[in-house]
């Protein structure tokens, strides 16, 4: 499959070091993601996996390496158009309604007012917020909040998805419409590259995974294949194996 | 195009939905003008308009201190209460505090007969000089017999009040010096009293002061208390905006929001620009508001009201510059700050000292000399000057580009640094 495709995301000889404290360091690191995947990051804490996708995003600056979004540098200009992120933590102003925030959001992503508009109307009804549209953002429940985070992300169309942990702290309703959401999207052919502690969500959502720690990717390849390598009947089976059992902070 | 309109919708309704923010912006300024112009203008007319209450314990039972009590009434400055002249300093304290009054004089019982002595001496060593009288014993001797008035005022009196009173006081032992003088001089020469008609004409002022402020316009509208708070206190509450605007800059770079706005395909510098524009227009909105009450409300509350310059677009360009100033510097602030309540509590403090050293707390000409350099460093000393030529003096734009253009170099300072700031953390 891999030999046959286009890679959305070429990762090679990537070097990273925090410069103010001793979080995790990557050195010579290299990863292909491939246009049209659902690409899953796992690890435990400290593995590296925020990291990554600060460094995929354009958030850090590499020391050495390069980082290819659809043969572009991620730092080139006009890379920025290619992706969309929905970051952990609700990236958002939450005086404003999800109609607002999308207004400016779909500015900033570089669509016209037309589509602005029409995408607002598109991604409130597909997530439900069509009844709270003109509501402050504040006075929503998380899961509603991540819906709105979610429809910020995807709101200019991206190839690429880039989604940190997007149904953490939802209820089983919400995560199950956020999942179906995103397989759509990858459907219409979008990229999706995801990190999640939800093994059980990965084995959804995911066609292939990596599993990282301390900086080093541990295994990559389809969910079945690393099943079958690793001799481990489910993902948590295999992500103890690899990870081991200490606690991490 | 629309990149920037939705940031500055966004900003205005974040601005909007801050009510905490608007209060500080808006309501603040009008309370300290309020507060200020209404103290200011208090002293202003007690001093001007309203009596003084004096207290006058006269123990002289002659008749020259009765002419000093009226003319004392004359000057138009005192309201005057007698008291018994038995009382002691300690007694006629306590009546003071009872008559509200702050000052109180003590006629000495030798006021008069000194008063009499001087001008007998002072008449016959005159007459003398001209050879008109042969009288040897006065003319010979020293003129060195003195007495005093005892002045007891309020503590809580100003230095500069006090010397107005201590002034008209004077005034007064010289009014009456100088006819004592007048009648011994005609009673020697005529050995008659002066005719009261006499007195009267040559006692007459015939010279008057008349007041007429500086202005370049050539209006003779005398500047008053909301001329000079209003444009000053408005100037404090545009600069007060670092509380609103350099909060607001550090919360978006600590909000998750902003880790999105760095993954955007649209420089962070259209963020800086549309808080330029959105807080320009609050600017000039604090300046709308105040201005208006100055001229309409002031009045109703007994209050002068604000005349406003002649030059309207010279206003407005003064006005635009003292308010991207204030920006420019709030948004710095917002800049290099790690936390909201780094840039609440430095933005807060620097205001109120700028303030302090370019002559809004305090008036510049009452400042040391050494203070004549460092109230240049101030961008309200800048601003406050221009408001002030525009104002008081009466001028028109062309009259304070000299204080406006430092203002420009003040803007363009700190929003290099600004940009140098933002570059050196990686935000643009």
């Amino acid at each position: 499959m891999a030999e046959i495709m286009r890679p959305a995301i070429q990762i090679s000889n990537l070097s990273f070091k925090y410069h103010e404290h001793s979080g995790v360091s990557f050195n010579d690191f290299n990863l292909t993601i491939y246009e049209g995947e659902r690409f899953g990051l796992f690890g435990p804490n400290g593995a590296g996996k925020s990291t990554l996708m600060s460094l995929m995003t354009g958030l850090q600056k590499a020391q050495k390496g390069t980082i290819q979004l659809l043969d572009e540098d991620i730092h080139a200009k006009g890379t920025r158009k290619l992706f969309g992120f929905v970051p952990q933590d609700f990236s958002l102003y939450e005086e404003l309604s999800p109609c607002e925030n999308l207004n400016f959001f779909g500015a900033w992503a570089g669509l016209t007012k037309t589509e602005t508009t029409s995408r607002i109307h598109e991604l409130l009804d597909i997530l439900g917020l069509t009844a709270v549209k003109d509501k402050p953002v504040m006075t929503f429940s998380g899961g509603m909040k991540r819906r709105v985070n979610l429809a910020i992300g995807v709101i200019h169309k991206p190839k690429i998805l880039f989604l940190d942990e997007p149904t953490v702290g939802v209820d089983i309703q919400t995560r199950h419409a956020i999942i179906e959401y995103l397989k759509q999207l990858n459907d219409a052919g979008m990229t999706l590259v995801y990190t999640s502690h939800q093994l059980a969500e990965a084995e959804d959502l995911c066609n292939r995974i990596a599993l990282m720690d301390h900086g080093k990717l541990l295994a990559c390849n389809e969910i079945n294949e690393l099943l079958h390598t690793h001799k481990q009947h489910d993902l948590e089976a295999l992500f103890l194996q690899l990870t081991g059992k200490e606690f991490r902070n | 195009m629309f990149k920037l309109w939705a940031t500055i919708r966004k900003d205005a309704l974040l601005l909007i939905r801050d009510k905490v923010g608007l209060l500080l912006m808006f309501a603040m300024p009008i309370i300290l003008v309020l507060v200020i112009t209404n103290i200011q203008n208090a002293t202003f007319e007690l001093v001007n308009e309203n009596k003084i209450p004096l207290l006058v314990c006269n123990k002289d039972t002659a008749h020259t201190s009765i002419e000093f009590i009226a003319a004392l009434k004359h000057i138009g400055m005192f309201e005057i209460t007698e008291v018994s002249s038995d009382l002691t300093n300690e007694s006629l304290n306590t009546n003071m505090h009872e008559h509200d009054a702050l000052v109180a004089i003590v006629i000495p019982a030798t006021f008069s007969s000194t008063i009499l002595k001087k001008s007998t001496q002072v008449s016959s060593k005159a007459l003398h000089e001209f050879g008109i009288t042969n009288d040897t014993t006065n003319s010979a001797a020293a003129i060195h017999d003195s007495t005093s008035i005892t002045f007891i005022y309020n503590p809580v009196l100003q230095q500069s009040f006090r010397q107005s009173i201590h002034g008209a006081l004077s005034s007064a032992i010289q009014i009456i010096e100088g006819k004592k003088l007048v009648q011994q001089l005609y009673s020697t020469l005529n050995e008659k009293p002066m005719p009261d008609n006499l007195q009267m004409e040559v006692l007459q002022k015939n010279i008057f002061i008349d007041e007429i402020p500086a202005a370049k316009d050539g209006s003779k509208t005398i500047p008053n208390a909301t001329q000079h708070n209003v444009p000053a206190w408005t100037i404090f509450a545009m600069f007060f905006i670092v509380i609103s605007l350099g909060g607001s800059v550090v919360k978006e770079k600590l909000s998750g929001s902003f880790v999105r706005l760095k993954t955007l395909p649209t420089n962070y510098l259209t963020a800086l620009l549309s808080k330029q524009i959105t807080f320009l227009g609050v600017t000039l909105l604090q300046v709308f508001v105040i201005f208006s009450l100055g001229m309409w409300f002031f009045p109703y509350i007994g209050l002068p009201a604000l005349n406003l310059p002649k030059d309207l677009f010279g206003l407005l360009i003064i006005s635009l510059l003292c308010g991207w100033s204030a920006i420019s510097y709030a948004i710095c602030i917002g800049t290099f700050a790690q936390t909201q309540e780094q840039a609440n509590g430095f933005g807060a403090v620097s205001i109120v000292i700028l303030a302090a050293i370019s002559g809004i707390l305090v008036p510049s000409f009452a400042m040391p000399q050494s203070f004549a350099v460092i109230m240049k460093l101030s961008p309200l000393y800048w601003c406050l000057e221009s408001y002030y030529g525009l104002f008081l003096e009466r001028g028109s734009l062309k009259d304070v580009l000299a204080t406006a253009l430092p203002l420009v170099g003040f803007i363009i300072l700190i929003q290099g640094i600004t940009l140098i700031g933002l570059k050196k953390k990686n935000l643009i």
